[in-house]
């Protein structure tokens, strides 16, 4: 593939993102501040938000196979986990976050189970489609092109 | 460090999560502060040279003089939710020390509670950001900080000037200069600015009500807040 047409294609794929509400403007946020000085950085935050998804989310699923389960426990891993995908713009699992919550408050434990598995569902969805975005940037920078910067209003 | 940190601003970031420790050390950089980051606010504490003596009694709290000085921090900005010491508590114990007291700090936290941001800004914070915070809110930190930088030139003159008897190192002694040309030509500004600062103290309960009012408003313009309109 030549470098402009995939340029093109990572920025439909970026837009698709956001279209589905995968991802909302705070991605674009973590864009617009990398810079030359660490050029690395969208990367390495959403690094951080993989480690700390997946150690809250085995946290979780533990937390809620005990016989008595300890809600306000669970609530605070999920209001972590909910704080991390705001920060990287991982939308859905964020919405499905704030869901979790209400059924923490309520002490709901077939509502907690199933929101948990939705929350599983986004996350690895997340995590697949912003590889996939990296993978296109490298290949991108790779044959010798530079990475399309996408507006900040669209 | 070298001559151009001297002139800037020093940010002490208060945060226990590492993404967000990330994400507002390089807000903080990109807008050219210099900045600490510590993950609780008894770290945050420490860096101050603030230290409990009794535990058992929270008032008793004394500045260590040889920790302090040595850092100067012209803004804390602080996260409200975290284990332990909140970023209220913080906010408290900065507030009720003498010697930090002139320090601004600013709140942020992922919820939009009313009861809890009017606690803060009564409680005298600055200001309460909403997370994940962004380079538009960042930008207001600014005239906070030149608030306090203007507070008491002359003392702040002698303490360098001290420094400076310290470490008699050139390149630290002309941007010393240079801050001094900068502080006096802010010294001539300062009865405007002086009565600016009044006139801001008077509106300030308004100012604080417009803050809570905009976190509350359902048409904010910030988009992210609009979870069903997709801005494509």
């Amino acid at each position: 593939m030549e470098v402009g047409q995939m340029q093109r294609r990572l920025i439909e794929y970026t837009k698709s993102l956001f279209m589905e509400g995968i991802l909302d403007d705070q991605f674009l946020q973590l864009q617009q501040l990398q810079d030359e000085s660490n050029p690395d950085f969208v990367v390495e935050v959403v690094s951080l938000f993989f480690q700390d998804a997946e150690k809250l989310l085995n946290d979780i699923t533990r937390a809620l196979d005990l016989q008595s389960v300890d809600f306000p426990k669970v609530d605070a891993h999920v209001h972590q986990l909910k704080g991390s995908s705001a920060s990287v713009g991982a939308q859905r699992v964020k919405n499905g976050c704030i869901a979790f919550r209400n059924f923490c408050e309520e002490q709901n434990v077939d509502g907690s189970l199933r929101c948990l598995q939705q929350i599983k569902q986004e996350y690895y969805h997340v995590k697949n489609k912003l590889e996939a975005l990296f993978r296109l940037e490298q290949q991108i920078v790779a044959a010798g092109g530079s990475v399309p910067m996408m507006e900040l209003s669209f | 460090m070298g001559m151009a940190t001297e002139s800037q601003f020093h940010v002490l970031a208060v945060d226990d999560s590492l993404i967000d420790r990330k994400l507002i050390e390089k807000l903080l950089k990109i807008s050219s502060f210099q900045v600490t980051t510590v993950d609780s606010g008894t770290k945050a504490l420490e860096f101050l040279g603030l230290h409990e003596h009794d535990q058992s009694k929270p008032s008793t709290l004394t500045i260590s003089p040889n920790n302090h000085q040595e850092v100067e921090v012209n803004l804390i900005i602080t996260d409200y939710c975290m284990p332990g010491m909140t970023g209220y508590d913080l906010l408290k114990k900065i507030k009720e020390s003498s010697s930090l007291r002139n320090i601004p700090v600013v709140i942020m936290s992922s919820e939009n509670v009313p009861s809890r941001i009017s606690r803060c800004l009564e409680e005298g914070a600055e200001e309460f950001f909403l997370k994940p915070v962004r380079l538009a809110d960042v930008n207001r930190l600014r005239p906070h900080m030149m608030k306090t930088k203007l507070k008491d030139p002359i003392q702040e003159k002698l303490e360098k000037h001290e420094d400076i008897d310290d470490e008699t190192e050139k390149p630290e002694l002309q941007s010393q200069e240079q801050q001094e040309q900068q502080q006096h030509q802010q010294q001539q500004q300062q009865p405007q600015q002086q009565q600016q600062q009044s006139q801001q103290q008077q509106l300030s309960s308004s100012n604080k009500r417009k803050t809570l009012e905009e976190g509350l408003s359902p048409d904010r313009t910030r988009p992210r807040y609009n979870g069903i309109a997709t801005v494509v």
